[in-house]
């Protein structure tokens, strides 16, 4: 399982501004080792957000995101004390979800 | 690189949604129904900007740097971490796209909008040298695209 | 040549033909640009996986003594993490020893948790391929200072001669290029490619500035760095031989610069190139 995201979420005149950190090495595919040997691409490819069940963002990443990556965006409709869950899966299979509350 | 991404995505769809859970492991949170829009894999291993408006459908997109807001920093002291902001006023936005001219892949990212959220996105993103990062924006069926020049400092010294 | 080599001859060649104060204009414009660039990014630094990391590895039992790290004492108290990093380094009488936070972390996870010293000084910075416990838990500790002003005492006569070391060390030429602390960190309004050096000596803005963002997430390497790495890397700039980890010189060195920055607010830990 990938390791933990970092997720603030709050709501200001009825936009929710979500902001995201994941923790991911987001490898390109086209680095190498110090001994010649390429490091094989690995990365996420695809991110979901949702708000009580509700998908509120899709994306999809190629490998020129960077390392950690890093996700702001809102929505309307979202209430404190309404959850908010993003999850994202990457090129290898690994995957990882993480929830937070929306503060006021 | 590519033939894993293709095996494992095929993998994934061959067996169905329990074959996702399974391959994203039994602690993860993603319910078969939720299996997650499929990775634009012909998008994304694009080499130049043309390619990968054609693989989004975005053939010949208005170029609008009045509609489209692209914040980017005119000088980057590190290209490997850019940020990019994205938002328009545009009606009823679908889709917004990122690209970086330069960059072996070009494609960096692909954000769909569903009703409700706001046509606004910030991210980072890495960029090999010196381009243009492109903004793209899907508004009631028609590309509009926008782009900016960033100039990234000789980095990667780590001093 | 391998990129790094070639990034060192640049920098080498940059500061020995360039060391000059750059057309003030210029100078001006781009700095407020690289300015620009670094307050987009400020947002959401992943140093803070770091202190989450540090965290766990404070809490948690371990080494051979399966202790935690709660019962270290930073100086304010077993246990107490809050605005310790703000005083540090200060003189330990157990050790009987000036410490800054790492080298303080090295006895407590020797003398708490069993684990021998050179297991954790082998290898004390963290890589691509492996974090580092003890630059994970500096970085906790120090996010536990942020916003506390820096109060470094120097009445403790140990802590005023590791200053007067210290200062020493900063301004002390040797080595293959006949390199100081000081040739690049001593005049004001110089810089190497993009960067603005910050003048440590004259400058107390400078210097607080530059102290108080330490550790510090680097984007170039997409890991975060403890000021024992920065000292090193600053030695090894200098092409001065590498100094042992937590060293006396290094708690010096550290000693002198945490004195300077006295007075300002931590910032850390900080998001930087």
């Amino acid at each position: 399982m990938g390791k933990p995201m970092k997720i603030r979420a709050s709501v200001k005149e009825g936009m929710t501004e979500v902001k995201i950190l994941m923790q991911h090495d987001m490898e390109t595919g086209l680095r190498k080792e110090a001994d010649g040997t390429l490091i094989p691409a690995w990365f996420i490819t695809e991110v979901k957000a949702e708000y009580e069940g509700r998908t509120v963002l899709e994306a999809q990443f190629g490998q020129s995101i960077s390392k950690n990556p890093y996700l702001m965006f809102m929505f309307k409709g979202g209430s404190a004390g309404g959850k908010v869950k993003i999850s994202w899966v990457d090129n290898k299979g690994d995957s990882r979800s993480d929830e937070v509350t929306i503060s006021a | 690189m590519n033939k894993e991404i293709d095996l494992g995505r095929r993998k994934a769809l061959s067996t169905g949604g329990i074959g996702l859970l399974a391959l994203f492991g039994g602690a993860s949170l993603l319910r078969p129904g939720e299996a997650l829009a499929e990775w634009n894999q012909k998008a994304f291993t694009s080499k130049a900007v043309e390619e990968a408006l054609q693989s989004l459908g975005a053939t010949n997109p208005e170029e609008s740097s009045i509609f489209i807001r692209l914040t980017v920093p005119e000088i980057a002291e590190n290209g490997a971490v850019v940020p990019v902001g994205i938002s328009t006023s545009l009606p009823n936005v679908e889709q917004i796209a990122i690209m970086v001219d330069k960059n072996p892949n070009v494609l960096a990212a692909v954000f769909t909008i569903p009703e409700g959220t706001a046509p606004e996105v910030t991210t980072r993103v890495k960029m090999g040298k010196t381009a243009h990062v492109v903004a793209l924006v899907k508004s009631e069926g028609k590309f509009y695209r926008t782009s900016k020049e960033v100039k990234v400092t000789a980095g990667g010294c780590g001093g | 040549m391998n990129t790094n080599q070639i990034c060192r001859a640049v920098m080498v060649l940059a500061l020995s033909t360039s060391l000059t104060a750059v057309a003030e204009e210029k100078a001006v414009t781009d700095s407020e640009r690289i300015e620009q660039y670094r307050e987009m990014i400020s947002d959401g630094n992943p140093a803070e996986f770091d202190e989450m990391r540090g965290e766990e590895l404070w809490k948690t039992p371990a080494g051979p003594k399966n202790a935690s790290l709660e019962q270290c004492d930073l100086g304010k108290g077993k246990g107490v993490v809050k605005g310790a990093y703000a005083e540090m380094p200060r003189y330990f009488k157990d050790t009987k020893m000036v410490q800054d936070l790492e080298s303080r972390l090295l006895t407590c996870m020797t003398t708490l948790q069993g684990i021998p010293e050179e297991q954790i000084t082998a290898k004390p910075f963290a890589s691509d391929k492996k974090d580092s416990d003890i630059s994970s838990l500096a970085t906790y500790v120090a996010g536990q200072s942020k916003g506390m002003k820096m109060k470094v005492s120097t009445k403790h006569p140990k802590v005023k001669e590791a200053y007067e070391i210290g200062k020493r060390i900063f301004n002390y030429r040797a080595g293959p290029y006949d390199f100081a602390c000081s040739t690049c960190h001593a005049t004001s309004g110089v810089r190497i490619r993009m960067q603005d050096l910050p003048n440590m000596r004259s400058s107390k803005k400078d210097a607080q500035t530059a102290y108080t963002s330490w550790p510090a997430y680097r984007v170039s390497q997409g890991l975060t760095r403890s000021f024992q790495w920065r000292l090193n890397d600053c030695f090894r700039q200098q092409r001065f031989p590498e100094p042992k980890f937590a060293s006396e010189a290094t708690i010096a060195l550290t000693t002198y610069l945490a004195v300077s920055a006295n007075g300002a607010k931590y910032a850390g830990p900080g998001l930087k190139r």
